[in-house]
């Protein structure tokens, strides 16, 4: 009985390790610096990108095993080109601003990175598969698994993990903590924040070209990726509790089972899925899984 | 106000096929008037798309399976259904704030487009589906003399719609507004529902939405599956913004600016037209932080001081 859904639910956890990348760079980004990044979802697009264009020019060079060095390296491209430059010249204007000004910005750049990479790479749609047929699939009692997908899960963990201990126990993880719990408090004990919110923000990029990345060889990459990876960025941190990292991860587990199970059930309304999850978890718990209602001031 | 609506009539006669883009604009300035509704009280909604895209196919299914043909019945309708709908969706939205008010609208709107383009025997599916050319008070008119009444309906609901959301925003139910902007406790310490002012609100902003949408609908004489997604929500609280939210008419000059660069944008640059856009809200944003409206205003004092 089990063993029937057992490839459903690795479906399910795979893409779930993909939709955390994503959504948990989302929340990170929220809880520093407290703005809604419209953005973020072209991120995981030229994360995407990139890693197919580099993926396939070394593969088609003889060196297909070099396209998982694509996977890594391209993160790390889109990161440095893209993330302290947008906080420093466009977001650190919107502090302080009202909120639908700085959704509003960082749609602006929406617009604008959505058509340069139309202008860079085409409208035509890029796909890789080399890393996947490089891992091949192994057998599990019985049942072939593609060996990318548990490697997805393996990193989703390691990343989860490895958040967790970047803010507990180093120094500058302890730093973010500290702004995100009183900014000015934190300013007023020498603590340099515009400088963590610099790197929160480029944490927060990071993470989402690695998602567009490592999704890359699972599905075609084409202009309206980054759009559709927002909203669905979006329902995921909502049904956590927008800047919660745990919550992000279980909200992402969430989404992605229910998703797959959609793929196997109704395929039609598969895309409808993550915001009935995330309608039903609001109408119960408003501020998301895990949460915390603010104070009202007088 | 009225220097727009007669620019808005005056142009056209000259350069012919503005009639259609200006129509189109006042269409998308009606559901970001909705949208500035609710900026007023700090509510941001990343998804009234919702609403546009009712009124539009409410048009397509009145005349397709009610066979209304008349187009101020339709008009009327398409309004007071996106009203119920405002009324069912906003009766669970004022509950919610900041963040999570945005992206619950999100989530309905693409709930809602998800199923207008996966529910391909009633909707079309991605294809959409046809508006024919409605009547006009019994009239049976050709397109092109269609098209030009519509203009005209178009400009007289612009300016009759401005004058009532003027006046409901000075009323004290508009002025609520503001105040739960500022500070809900206090307003409800006085003894004012903060949620009902707010779902007032949210049903004028989806009916005004909506008859946008309707317009829209009416003039282009297509509906499609994009009309409710979430770019389309975020352009309607661009224009907001754009214009500037301190006066009626900014959601207007927004939607007149918007659609003119997007149609000469199309002309020389067609790939990077959204680019332009973003370009220019973000220097709207950073030059002029109260909208191309309060830039138009601060040159009308300007030249007053000239003259005096």
């Amino acid at each position: 009985m089990l063993a029937n859904y057992a490839p459903l639910i690795v479906d399910g956890l795979a893409d779930a390790a993909l939709i955390f990348f994503v959504a948990v760079g989302l929340t990170l980004v929220f809880s520093v610096l407290h703005i809604l990044n419209v953005a973020h979802g072209s991120f995981y697009s030229l994360g995407a990108y990139l890693s197919v264009v580099i993926g396939s020019f070394v593969a088609g060079r003889g060196w297909p095993v070099l396209s998982f060095f694509a996977l890594v390296i391209s993160p790390f491209l889109v990161t440095v080109a893209l993330g302290p430059l947008i906080e420093r010249t466009l977001l650190r204007w919107t502090y302080g601003r009202p909120e639908a000004l700085q959704i509003l910005v960082t749609f602006g750049l929406f617009l604008i990175l959505e058509d340069a990479q139309k202008l860079i790479f085409g409208v035509q749609p890029y796909s890789q598969d080399t890393p996947m047929l490089l891992l091949g699939t192994s057998q599990i009692a019985g049942i072939v698994y593609l060996n990318y997908q548990l490697l997805l899960i393996g990193l989703a963990i390691v990343v989860a993990i490895g958040l967790r201990l970047l803010l507990k126990r180093t120094g500058i993880g302890k730093l973010i903590v500290a702004v995100v719990a009183d900014q000015e408090i934190a300013r007023a004990l020498g603590i340099d924040a515009s400088r963590v919110f610099m790197l929160a923000f480029s944490l927060g990029v990071f993470l989402a070209a690695l998602g567009g990345a490592l999704a890359s060889p699972t599905v075609g990459v084409s202009p309206g990726l980054g759009a559709e990876t927002i909203v669905l960025a979006f329902a995921v941190a909502a049904i956590g509790g927008l800047g919660q990292i745990e919550g992000a991860a279980l909200a992402a587990i969430l989404v992605g089972l229910a998703r797959s199970a959609a793929i196997y059930f109704m395929p039609e309304f598969q895309p409808v899925v993550p915001y009935l999850v995330m309608l039903a978890v609001l109408l119960v718990r408003p501020y998301g899984l895990f949460g915390s209602i603010g104070l009202r001031r007088v | 106000m009225l220097g727009i609506a007669v620019l808005a009539a005056l142009l056209p006669l000259a350069v012919s096929w503005l009639g259609f883009v200006f129509t189109v604009a006042i269409g998308k300035g009606l559901a970001a008037l909705g949208v500035a509704i609710l900026l007023r009280a700090g509510m941001i909604s990343i998804g009234h798309a919702l609403f546009f895209a009712i009124g539009a196919y409410a048009i397509a299914f009145l005349m397709r399976d009610a066979a209304i043909g008349e187009l101020v019945t339709l008009f009327a309708c398409a309004t007071l259904i996106t009203a119920a709908a405002g009324l069912v969706v906003g009766a669970f939205m004022v509950r919610y704030r900041g963040i999570f008010f945005a992206m619950l609208n999100l989530a309905v709107s693409m709930v809602f487009f998800t199923l207008l383009s996966k529910l391909y025997r009633l909707t079309g599916g991605t294809d959409g589906m046809r508006v024919p050319t409605p009547s006009l008070l019994g009239m049976e008119l050709s397109r092109p003399a269609f098209e030009q009444a519509l203009h005209l309906i178009a400009i007289a609901i612009m300016v009759g719609v401005a004058l009532i959301t003027d006046r409901y925003l000075k009323s004290p139910l508009g002025q609520a507004l503001s105040a739960i902007a500022t500070n809900e406790v206090r307003l409800e310490f006085i003894g004012v529902s903060a949620r009902g002012v707010l779902l007032v609100a949210y049903i004028a902003s989806a009916a005004l939405a909506g008859l946008g949408g309707a317009l829209s609908a009416v003039a282009i004489g297509h509906v499609v599956p994009e009309f409710s997604y979430w770019t389309l929500s975020g352009q309607l609280v661009l224009i907001a913004v754009l214009g500037g939210i301190g006066g009626v008419p900014g959601a207007f000059i927004g939607a007149f600016f918007l659609e003119l660069v997007r149609t000469f944008a199309v002309g020389f640059a067609a790939e990077a037209w959204n680019a332009i856009i973003g370009i220019s809200l973000l220097v709207v944003i950073f030059f002029l932080p109260e909208g191309l409206f309060g830039l138009l205003q601060r040159l009308e004092t300007r030249m007053r001081g000239r003259k005096s």
